[in-house]
């Protein structure tokens, strides 16, 4: 492939195709390259994606036949110790109406295919089944394309955009992001559980379309710094777990173990009862936060999406940052190519458009939100058991007085936490999302 | 459900060589205490033998974890062929 590009965009992902589509309607000649057999054949994440940063990009998308699973209406959070839940709902009839499809699952093996054939649809030519092995350079070190595992491979572009995910051997190989340490990304596991679309409405009190997320914390994670999830899809639920890669390696805890125990949980087991298994999935999850965001341009290139590690562990965000990173490049690339001007000097604009965004301002806001998990373990150990406790304390109903049933159930709390330790994690956590 | 039961579920591709490779071997065995690779692996790639590790490359969900966790930096980790490896139904 002798031919020379305009842009060369590594991925076929939420951020490398939002980048094609906004590059190709205005024109510019693009080529994405995706390593998988079609796209999304090897992207996973949770499940949520966001109505607004998709419309930013295609705007008529549920026209365009979008494969959307469910439009999420209720949001849950479940707090779960060994042997209960403590759990938080919020519906809104707001989300059956203007607020539709301000969330909805989708699975990525149908989702990013159907994303790239918009791309193709507007003129970016996107190749899969070929492995970006290394960039190209000149003499002066600025990036001039990308080398691929095909004959004959290399590829010429004014500007390549790197959106290759978090496990990024070439991002690491190039120089231009460090390698992701262990304390900074979570490993998560993913299973697909099929069941009849009436089950899963009966069981979450949904229909036409409609669905729950539910995010779990609690003793789940045995211990580690990590969350779960379960997401319902139209016809299957998405059950995932995660821990920190570090916690993993320290307390020797198999993550395919550790997700057959959740799938035990008395607040769990009910959930997915009856369902069958069709899919097992491995990933990361960037959770090092703004510390981790390595430098956003270089010459002759960008860095978007997971590849940049833009994840918002809070609100647990990340594929609405991955569009956005993926927009604001692409409109970066086209006023360079307006110029004529493919150094950093002109690319620098991506870092500022990202400042100026939601994105960098979120993970700016929240960077204490990374050590804040870190350092405070009793989160996902005697926090949940003392708080189980004590309810269970308060809501046993016999012939004790209530001034009895509510000390023991502070003694449950303080026997595990000192009223010290509890004002510091109240203070952390405050501090943390201030 | 074992971890072999949920790797039966999924679709792979395989390629005849590896893409994963101890670098040096007798490391695994005569250095590595902790070898976090047996248990952080999600798709148990990583198997203690009698005298060595094995590799069994064939199921791997090109997560990344062992390169990385691996506190003697001595996998040598690529990603499969074009093409090749594991392939999502649903993502």
């Amino acid at each position: 492939m002798e031919e020379k590009f305009d842009v060369a965009i590594v991925g076929a992902g939420p951020a490398g195709i939002s980048a094609a589509c906004v590059l190709a309607d205005r024109g510019a000649k693009v080529i994405v390259v995706e390593r998988g057999e079609y796209p999304g054949s090897k992207n996973m994440f949770g499940g949520v994606l966001y109505g607004q940063s998709l419309g930013r990009v295609i705007p008529d998308y549920a026209q365009k036949s979008c494969p959307i699973e469910r439009n999420i209406v209720e949001s849950r959070i479940s707090y779960l110790s060994e042997e209960g839940s403590i759990g938080f709902a919020y519906r809104d009839q707001a989300f059956f109406g203007k607020l539709h499809n301000n969330a909805f699952t989708v699975g990525r093996a149908k989702f990013d295919r159907w994303f790239a054939e918009q791309a193709r649809a507007k003129g970016a030519l996107v190749v899969c089944s070929t492995v970006v092995t290394d960039l190209l350079r000149d003499g002066a070190g600025r990036v001039i394309g990308v080398k691929t595992d095909r004959a004959d491979g290399e590829l010429h572009a004014k500007v390549v955009l790197l959106a290759d995910g978090i496990n990024s051997p070439l991002a690491v190989k190039s120089g231009f992001r460090p390698e992701a340490r262990p304390e900074s990304v979570a490993l998560a596991v993913k299973e697909l559980i099929e069941l009849p679309e009436e089950v899963i409405d009966e069981r979450f009190g949904v229909s036409a379309g409609n669905g729950v997320t539910i995010e779990i914390l609690g003793s789940v994670t045995l211990g580690m710094n990590g969350v779960a999830f379960v997401y319902t899809n139209r016809r299957s639920i998405s059950l995932g777990i995660g821990a920190n890669l570090c916690d993993f390696a320290k307390q020797r805890v198999r993550p395919y173990e550790m997700i057959e125990r959740l799938k035990l949980h008395p607040a769990i087991s009910p959930l997915i009862k009856g369902g069958k298994p069709r899919e097992y999935l491995a990933h990361w999850l960037p959770e090092g936060g703004w510390e981790s965001v390595p430098k956003l341009f270089h010459d002759g290139l960008l860095i978007a999406g997971d590849s940049a590690m833009l994840f918002n562990a809070l609100h647990r965000e990340g594929s609405n940052l991955a569009m956005t990173s993926g927009r604001l490049a692409a409109e970066t690339i086209l006023h360079a190519l307006e110029k004529g001007d493919f150094t950093s000097r002109t690319l620098k604009g991506y870092a500022a458009r990202m400042e100026e965004s939601f994105v960098l301002k979120d993970l700016k806001k929240y960077r204490r939100f990374p050590s804040f998990l870190k350092t405070h373990g009793e989160l996902f150990t005697t926090l949940p058991r003392g708080a189980l406790e004590a309810l269970r304390e308060i809501l046993t109903v016999d012939d004790t007085p209530k001034e009895t049933r509510r000390k023991s159930a502070w003694r449950a709390i303080r026997g595990r936490l000192t009223p010290l330790g509890l004002l510091r994690l109240l203070f952390d956590a405050w501090r943390s999302i201030r | 459900m074992t971890v072999e039961d949920k790797l039966f579920l999924d679709r792979f591709n395989v390629d005849e060589d590896s893409h994963l490779r101890l670098i040096d071997p007798d490391t695994c065995i005569e250095k590595c205490r902790e070898q976090p690779c047996l248990y952080i692996c999600p798709a148990n790639v990583y198997k203690l033998e009698k005298d060595r590790i094995s590799v069994n490359y064939e199921g791997c969900l090109e997560c990344g974890s062992c390169r990385i966790g691996c506190p003697h930096f001595n996998i040598d980790w690529r990603f499969p062929r074009g093409g090749y490896g594991v392939r999502h139904k649903f993502g």
